[in-house]
């Protein structure tokens, strides 16, 4: 296998190329309830597009035999890239070609050929990054450069005849709202979470035979199973607020906002404490012992020397905490906390797998661009942790 | 400058500094000596309070370290140790600044100091300043450590095995750095080893520790020559004892004034091993002598070595 020299851009080739010719790329469907017929990428999407689609993909294969070099690298990067954003043009340019003429009940959704191709194209993107060795500011151009492109692409109204965008442009008004909703439950509870779980943390490094009991504590309350626990939330927080009406009054009660953001906070407060204990504990006594020789205070320790090195660790909680919470509250919506779970249990209800991604996809976006930015932000700090 | 008064310290039953008292005058610097264990790190450690003693008083340049607020007190005190502890994510000059930023120096001055002690150890100072920890070798990061013991001009340095775990070549030359540091800046130091040869080469006197007390207190050449005890005997090391006291020997006690000889000349505060070393591989038995201003003053002969 000596021959192909970048084997991870052969695979994803590879994979693309079975999706395309064994699945459709979007399919047709005479009205939303009904599951749609398969129709392939180059029925789908117009010749000269379909052509250079099979192109790029020819070149890029001809790339994993290629001798590795920092420009063939950028190439893959910028022929991936631009891959993406024209996979993006040709379901568009279908959906709208097909909707031309028929009912306005006929709906266009995105087949599975579509996922594998933008999903191979990402992935063969952040594979030359690596190979590039590209920095923070590198990552962020690009994807601010695939993000803009797409951006311009929505703008120009490519997407409209996708019957994703036919469930947006019906709710446009309840999107943002659950958008906001959404949001406002991660950082609810993500910011609780770090008032209670940082100073946990600092105790558990501090003195390690807390740590036995507490981590036990944490660990049993992160095997429960989210459904689970914003049911069993709902006896203790509704008999909470009949008790103290003052409560009912701000919103607190069985279900809603209120037993989601516990639950939330719960569930992030292991990564929270787990990831402050072990960073400051992860301090080499020795820097430590040096600067009490030195005749730093405690207070200075802390937050010259134990808190920047520690930073890299926080940070990862922080960005475990994040994803993991933009995820659970997907689920509070069975509750009625309200957020991007909303459409994803109403489509469910309804088996609407449009309604269904309207609220799932934007979900894994938020959880990208948390993950892609927090990320960047540890990478910095690790390169420069000056005074 | 530094009075050790009757000092205990125990944990859980097991006394580890019993009842030791020693008196370093300034300008010494004072070696402990002793196998691990023997509680020469911890009186080092009692001495700037990161150990409390449970008896005992410790006063420093005259004043109780228990009346001064830790923190004060060791900001008057520098303090190096085996395992550096250099801040990784700090450069080296602020690595070196720590102290005197600390004490609100300003900054022109603060960078003079870096560049002075960056100078003092043979370190180009342009080019350190800015580098990390980790771009620096063993010795290179051991010297950026004593730099920073000593960044606030203390009164008084202690240093635990700073030198252990480098390897011998670069250990001979931070041992050279230290001499000349001691005898440039007069400052008073106590430095805590388990290297006999290290503790000959360094001391202007010696205390050998053993289960918590100081068993003999001397200069370098009273200990080789006059151990106390079998303890000390054994420790100084029976085999090897006459090199060793070939190495503490300075030239200027056998100096045969007024002679002449050929050859490269010896300094004046040679030892009597450089000088047998010296004879050894020029084969001759007679060496000339030179003061500090390289006047030659005398000869050193071999049949003197051994008198």
């Amino acid at each position: 296998m000596t021959l192909i020299r970048n084997q991870v851009l052969f695979t994803l080739v590879i994979a693309s190329v079975a999706a395309v010719a064994a699945s459709g790329f979007v399919a047709y469907a005479p009205n939303r309830l009904i599951s749609g017929k398969p129709i392939a990428l180059w029925e789908a999407a117009s010749l000269p597009l379909t052509i250079i689609i099979v192109l790029i993909g020819a070149l890029l294969l001809a790339m994993c035999f290629a001798a590795p070099s920092r420009s063939l690298h950028y190439a893959e990067a910028g022929l991936a890239a631009a891959l993406l954003l024209l996979v993006l043009v040709a379901a568009g340019e279908a959906a709208n070609t097909l909707a031309v003429g028929a009912k306005p009940a006929v709906r266009i959704s995105l087949g599975a050929a579509f996922w594998v191709l933008v999903s191979c194209a990402a992935l063969a993107v952040v594979d030359a990054l690596q190979r590039l060795g590209a920095g923070p500011i590198t990552r962020v151009l690009a994807v601010a450069a695939i993000c803009a492109g797409a951006a311009l692409l929505a703008a120009a109204g490519t997407f409209e005849g996708l019957s994703i965008a036919r469930e947006y442009a019906t709710r446009r008004q309840l999107f943002a709202d659950a958008l906001v909703r959404h949001m406002a439950l991660v950082a609810g509870s993500v910011g609780p979470a770090i008032v209670i779980g940082f100073p946990l943390g600092v105790a558990a490094a501090r003195n390690p035979p807390l740590q036995g009991p507490l981590f036990a504590v944490l660990n049993v309350l992160q095997t429960i199973p989210s459904i689970a626990l914003f049911g069993l939330l709902i006896v203790p927080l509704a008999a909470l607020a009949t008790a103290v009406p003052q409560l009912a009054a701000v919103g607190v009660g069985g279900i809603g906002v209120a037993p989601a953001i516990v639950a939330l906070v719960l569930y992030a407060l292991l990564p929270v404490v787990r990831n402050t204990s072990t960073g400051l504990s992860g301090v080499d006594a020795a820097v430590i012992e040096a600067g009490r020789g030195m005749g730093l205070t405690r207070l200075q320790i802390f937050r010259q020397v134990e808190l920047p090195l520690a930073l890299p660790v926080l940070l990862a909680g922080l960005r475990i905490v994040t994803v993991q919470a933009i995820g659970l509250a997907v689920v509070a919506a069975l509750i009625g906390a309200g957020g991007l779970g909303t459409f994803v249990f109403e489509g469910l209800g309804q088996y609407a797998v449009d309604l269904v991604l309207l609220g799932a996809l934007p979900a894994i976006f938020l959880a990208l661009a948390a993950d892609f930015v927090l990320q960047t932000l540890a990478a910095v700090l690790r390169r420069r942790m000056a005074p | 400058m530094i009075e050790i008064d009757k000092v205990t310290k125990s944990y859980r039953e097991r006394v580890v500094v019993d009842s030791l008292s020693l008196t370093v005058g300034a300008g010494e610097l004072c070696v402990l000596l002793g196998s691990s264990g023997c509680g020469k790190s911890t009186t080092l450690r009692m001495i700037n309070r990161l150990i409390p003693t449970d008896s005992g008083s410790i006063r420093v340049g005259g004043e109780d370290v228990t009346l001064v607020p830790a923190e004060a007190l060791r900001r008057r005190i520098g303090y190096a140790i085996q395992s550096i502890g250099l801040f990784p994510h700090w450069t080296v000059e602020d690595n070196i600044a720590t102290l005197p930023r600390l004490l609100k120096w300003r900054e022109p001055r603060v960078r003079d100091r870096v560049s002075e002690l960056l100078e003092l150890f043979r370190l180009d100072a342009p080019s350190y300043r800015g580098k990390y920890p980790h771009q620096l070798s063993g010795g290179e990061q051991q010297r950026v450590g004593v730099a920073r013991a000593l960044a606030a001009d203390p009164e008084l340095l202690l240093m635990d095995e700073p030198f252990a775990a480098v390897d011998p070549i670069t250990r001979d030359a931070l041992q050279g750095e230290l001499a000349h540091i001691h005898r440039a800046t007069g400052k008073t130091i106590v430095f805590v080893t388990h290297d006999i040869e290290e503790a000959l080469r360094l001391a202007t006197v010696i205390a050998i520790m053993d289960s918590g007390q100081i068993v003999q207190l001397g200069a370098p050449l009273d200990i080789l020559e006059r151990p106390a005890n079998d303890f000390v005997r054994d420790f100084v090391g029976r085999q090897g004892l006459g090199l060793k006291l070939l190495s503490v020997r300075k030239v200027s006690d056998r100096l045969r004034r007024g002679e002449t000889a050929e050859g490269e000349p010896l300094a004046l505060d040679a030892s009597l091993g450089e000088a047998l070393s010296a004879m050894t591989a020029r084969r001759t038995d007679r060496l000339p002598v030179c003061d500090a201003e390289g006047r030659q003053i005398g000869v050193i002969a071999l049949a003197d070595l051994v008198r």
